[in-house]
C-alpha cells in the first residue's frame, strides 16, 4: 500500500541530477522483484488489479499462465500481456464433453492459433505446455515440435483428442532437450497396427534428459526392445507410466533400469507369454520392488490395468512410504487389499473401485490416517448394478480419516446420516462429490430427499470449494447450499431440485461461484435469468436437458455482451422448435469464435 | 454354406422389419462392414455412446421377442468416462467368470471345469489341427495359438505370407457354432464363444463375403 502512495506522489518530487535510473524504473525493478515471489494464481490476479504500474510489474513477471478456457482469450492477447511465460496451462472442452454429452468437433480447431503463436515464439521463454480437453491433430504437434524453443522442456497431454502415435513421434525426434512426455487418459486416433509409429525409437540416441515419461493410455502396443532401450539411456528417469500390454516380467526389466523411480504406473501387472516373463515367480517382482531402496524411493503407484491378484501383494514392501496409490482399474476385492493396505500409513491419495466393497474401505479408515484424497469409482457403472459400497463405507471413511480433504464417492444407495456423520467429521473437506447412481435416489432408510445430507456439507464443511449432488433433492437442498456455500467455486447438479427457485437460491446465494454444471434439472427461463449480476463472475455455465428457451438466452446474451452464449444441439431431429438442448455460456476478450459447427448456434 | 437352402419366406427372424433385400444374401439379417479381427467387448448395459437419451424400452417394443428392457439409462449417467466404462466392462465379465469357477469348482485349474477341444481347419492344409479352447483367455490368445500352430504350412507356396496372413487382411477366422452356422469370429464376448464353438475354419478373406452376420443379438434374444 505504501508503494502506491510513492507511486502517485513519486514524479514532481524528486528533481535528482546523479546518474541512477529513474524513480519510476527503480520502484518498478522493486515491484518485479518482489512480485517473483507471488505465486498462486489468484495472488497474481489480485496484484495485477491494484494499479497500472503493479499491472506491468506483474505481467512482466508472471511465469506461470493459466487459460482456463482457451476460447477466453486469444494467444496474440496472452504473449502482448505476459511475455515471460514459461508455463503455460490450457484448458479447452467444458467436463460434461467427459461424458458424452458434447458432440464431437465442438472446437476442433480451438488449438490452432495457439500452435501458430507458439511456432512463432510468441512466448520466447517457454518451457512447458499443458493441454487439457484439447483437441490436438498430427500437424500441430509436428509444428510444435519443429518450432518450439530450445527450452522447451515439458508436455502434458491431459484428456485431450485428435492425435496420434505420429504426433508423439514428432514430439520425440524433435525436441531435444525434453524432459516430460505425459500423455494421460487421451483418447487417441485409432491405427492400423502397421500404421503405428514406433514414437519411442523416434527419441534420439544417446543420452535422453528425460525425467518423466507415461502412456498408460496408449492403446497400440509399444515395442518393448525400444521402450527398454530408451529407459535404459535415461538416467535422469524418475516417473515412468507404462501402457496395458507392458507385462509384469517386463515390467520387472524396466525397473532393474530405473533405480531413482518414484512414480511407477505398472501397465498390465500380469505376466505375459514372451520372453521376458519366462519363468517369472512371485519372489522376483518383490525383489524389483526391494531393490535400489525403493521402499524409500518410490511414492507412487498406478497402473494394475489387468491385474493378477497373486501378484498384488508384492507392493506391501514399498506401502509404508507410498502417499499415493491408483488401483482404479485393478477389481482389486477386500481380500485382496488387506494384505497391504495395512502397511500404507503414509496414504495421502488413494483411487480404488467399488469392489474393495464396505470392508476394504473400513480397512482404509482404520489404517491409511493421513489420507486426503479418496476416489472410489465403480466397477459397474450402471443404475442398476449390484451395490459394492454404501453409506457403511462412507462413515467408516469419515471416522478414520479425520484429514480428508477431496473425496468422489459413487454407490447406489446412500442416506443422509451419513452425509451428515462425514460431515462433522471431516472438516478439511474441499470437494464433495457423491454420485448416487440411481437417478432420484431418496435416503434408503428413511425414504426422504438427500437434502439434509448435502445441507450438512455445506453448512459444516466451510473450506468447502467444489460440491456434486446426486440423489433425490428438493429446491430445500438448493437453499442450503445457497445460505451456506459461501465459498462454493465449483457446483455440479444432475437429475434434482423442483423448481427455478433451486437455481435461484444457487446463483444468489453462492457468491464465489464460477462454475456451473447442471444437467437434467426442471429449472427454466426465469433461474437463469436470476443469476444476470453474477454472470461475469463465472467462468462458464452449462446447462443440459433443461427447460430453457430461446428467448431466456437470447436476454442474457443482450444483457451481457462480452459473454458467449453457445446452443448446443446434439440432438437434431428431436429438436423443439423453442426448446434449448444444451445451453453453454463463457465470458471471452475475443467475442463468438468463427469456428462454430452446425450443431452450435451463439446468440 | 448353410444357410443356402432355407425358404426365405419361412425364414424365424428377429430384426426389424422391412429387412427383405437383406435375406438375399443368404445371411439372416445384414451385417456390418466391419470384418475386423479387432476386438472390442461390447460395453455393459444397453449404454451407447452416440449421444442419443433413446430408453431402452423403446427398443424391447420394437423387438417383442427379446425379455423386458433393462431400466432406461440416460446418456453419460452414471458420469464416468467412456474410456473407464469400458475397460471396466472387460474386467467386470472377468470377475464374473472367475467367481462363477471358484462357485462351481474351488480347486478348478485356471481353465475351468473341462476342456474344449475343436478341429480347427485352414484352407489349403493337407490336415487339420485341434485346440482347446479352455487354454485361452481372449481372442488375442488364441490367435496367437493358431498363427503357431499353422506357421508350416504354406497354402500358396509362399511361407512368409502365410505367417503373417493368420492374422493378416488375407485370411479370416470363422466358426460353427451349436446351430450349424458359420460365424465371424470376434463378435460376442470370449466366454459366449468357447460356449458355442464347435469347429474352427481359417478362410481366405474372398471366400468371406455373405458371411453369417453379427451373433450379438441372437444371442441375447436367447438369454
Amino acid at each position: 500500500m505504501s508503494e502506491e502512495d510513492e507511486d502517485q506522489a513519486a514524479p514532481p518530487k524528486r528533481p535528482r541530477a546523479s546518474p541512477s535510473p529513474p524513480p519510476d524504473q527503480v520502484l518498478d525493478n522493486v515491484l518485479e522483484t518482489v512480485l517473483q515471489f507471488l505465486a498462486a494464481p489468484r495472488d497474481r490476479g489480485a496484484a495485477s488489479l491494484v494499479c497500472r504500474s503493479w499491472h506491468r510489474a506483474e505481467s512482466a513477471t508472471r511465469v506461470t499462465v493459466a487459460v482456463r478456457n482457451i476460447l477466453a482469450a486469444s494467444p496474440a492477447r496472452a504473449a502482448r500481456r505476459f511475455p515471460n511465460a514459461h508455463h503455460i496451462l490450457l484448458k479447452g472442452r467444458p467436463r460434461f464433453a467427459d461424458f458424452n454429452l458434447l458432440p464431437p468437433g465442438w472446437a476442433g480447431s480451438a488449438f490452432r492459433p495457439w500452435a501458430a503463436a507458439f511456432a512463432s515464439a510468441a512466448f520466447p521463454a517457454l518451457r512447458s505446455l499443458s493441454l487439457k480437453r484439447i483437441t490436438v491433430t498430427d500437424a500441430d504437434l509436428d509444428l510444435l515440435a519443429r518450432s518450439l524453443p530450445a527450452s522447451f522442456r515439458e508436455l502434458s497431454l491431459l484428456l485431450c483428442d485428435g492425435f496420434s502415435s505420429r504426433g508423439l513421434a514428432s514430439i520425440a525426434s524433435h525436441c531435444r532437450g525434453l524432459r516430460v512426455l505425459d500423455v494421460v487418459d487421451c483418447e487417441m486416433n485409432e491405427e492400423e497396427d502397421d500404421e503405428v509409429s514406433d514414437w519411442v525409437a523416434a527419441f534420439p540416441g544417446g543420452h535422453t534428459h528425460l525425467e518423466s515419461l507415461s502412456f498408460e493410455c496408449f492403446t497400440p502396443q509399444v515395442p518393448f526392445a525400444a521402450l527398454e532401450a530408451l529407459v535404459a539411456r535415461s538416467p535422469r528417469l524418475h516417473r515412468l507410466g507404462v501402457n496395458q500390454h507392458v507385462s509384469l516380467g517386463q515390467l520387472r526389466r524396466l525397473m532393474a533400469l530405473t533405480p531413482r523411480l518414484t512414480h511407477l504406473g505398472t501397465g498390465s501387472f500380469r505376466p505375459g507369454d514372451g520372453v521376458e516373463d519366462q519363468g517369472l515367480d512371485f519372489g522376483q517382482i518383490l525383489t524389483a520392488f526391494t531393490s535400489a531402496g525403493r521402499p524409500n524411493t518410490l511414492v507412487s503407484l498406478s497402473g494394475f490395468r489387468d491385474l493378477a491378484p497373486e501378484y498384488l501383494p508384492a507392493i506391501a514392501v514399498v506401502s509404508a512410504n507410498l502417499t499415493s496409490l491408483d488401483l482404479s482399474y485393478a477389481p482389486v476385492t477386500p481380500d485382496q487389499i488387506l494384505p497391504f493396505i495395512g502397511q500404507c500409513c503414509s496414504l495421502e491419495t488413494l483411487w480404488v473401485l467399488d469392489s474393495v466393497r464396505d470392508e476394504g474401505l473400513e480397512a482404509v479408515a482404520m489404517y491409511c490416517k493421513k489420507l486426503q484424497v479418496l476416489r472410489v469409482l465403480p466397477l459397474d457403472a450402471l443404475e442398476d448394478a449390484e451395490e459394492l459400497v454404501s453409506e457403511v463405507g462412507l462413515t467408516a471413511i469419515s471416522e478414520g480419516c479425520r484429514g480428508l480433504r477431496s473425496i468422489l464417492y459413487f454407490c447406489q444407495r446412500m442416506t443422509n446420516a451419513a452425509v451428515i456423520t462425514m460431515s462433522q467429521n471431516c472438516p478439511e473437506l474441499k470437494v464433495f462429490r457423491l454420485c448416487i447412481m440411481g437417478r432420484h435416489q431418496p435416503d434408503h432408510v428413511t425414504g426422504e430427499p438427500m437434502d439434509e445430507g448435502f445441507g450438512a456439507i455445506v453448512r459444516n464443511c466451510s473450506k468447502l470449494t467444489r460440491l456434486s449432488t446426486s440423489g433425490r433433492l428438493t429446491d430445500r437442498a438448493f437453499e442450503y447450499i445457497g445460505k451456506y456455500g459461501k465459498s462454493l467455486r465449483t457446483l455440479s447438479v444432475a437429475f434434482a431440485g423442483d423448481s427455478d427457485l433451486a437455481l435461484q437460491h444457487i446463483l444468489q446465494g453462492c457468491s464465489k461461484l464460477e462454475k456451473l454444471e447442471i444437467r437434467d434439472c426442471p429449472f427454466g427461463d426465469a433461474g437463469l435469468l436470476s443469476g444476470m449480476h453474477h454472470f461475469y463472475h463465472m467462468r462458464f455455465v452449462w446447462m443440459s436437458g433443461c427447460n430453457l428457451t430461446l428467448q431466456g438466452c437470447k436476454e442474457v446474451a443482450r444483457q451481457l455482451p462480452r459473454m458467449v452464449v453457445e446452443l448446443i444441439n446434439s440432438q437434431p431431429e428431436n429438436q423443439r422448435p423453442d426448446g434449448v438442448d444444451i445451453l453453454y455460456m463463457y465470458r471471452s476478450l475475443e467475442g463468438p469464435r468463427e469456428d462454430v459447427p452446425p450443431f452450435v448456434k451463439i446468440l | 454354406m448353410a444357410g443356402a437352402d432355407v425358404d426365405v419366406g419361412t425364414e424365424l427372424r428377429l430384426g426389424l422389419p422391412g429387412g427383405g433385400a437383406e435375406a438375399a444374401k443368404a445371411a439372416k439379417r445384414g451385417y456390418e462392414d466391419t470384418i475386423d479381427l479387432k476386438l472390442t467387448l461390447p460395453t455393459g448395459g444397453v449404454q451407447k455412446d452416440s449421444g442419443k437419451p433413446e430408453p431402452a424400452a423403446e427398443k424391447a417394443a420394437a423387438d417383442p421377442e427379446k425379455p423386458p428392457a433393462p431400466k432406461a439409462q440416460a446418456v453419460g449417467w452414471p458420469p464416468v468416462r467412456s474410456y473407464r466404462r469400458n475397460a471396466m466392462t472387460v474386467q467386470s465379465v472377468k470377475i464374473k467368470k472367475e467367481e462363477e469357477a471358484e462357485k462351481e469348482q474351488p480347486a478348478a485349474t485356471a481353465g475351468g471345469n473341462g476342456s474344449a477341444f475343436v478341429k480347427v481347419s485352414m484352407d489349403g492344409a493337407p490336415y487339420l489341427r485341434k485346440v482347446d479352447l479352455k487354454m485361452y483367455n481372449t481372442y488375442k490368445d488364441l490367435s496367437i495359438a493358431l498363427q503357431k500352430m499353422f506357421s508350416t504350412f504354406s497354402a500358396t507356396g509362399n511361407e512368409g505370407k502365410m505367417v503373417e496372413a493368420v492374422n493378416g487382411s488375407d485370411v479370416v477366422t470363422t466358426y460353427e457354432d451349436k446351430d450349424g452356422d458359420w460365424m465371424l469370429v470376434g463378435d460376442v464376448p470370449w466366454e459366449m464363444f468357447v460356449a458355442s464353438c464347435k469347429r474352427l475354419r481359417i478362410m481366405k478373406s474372398s471366400e468371406a463375403i455373405g458371411l453369417a452376420p453379427r451373433a450379438k443379438d441372437k444371442y441375447k434374444n436367447k438369454s
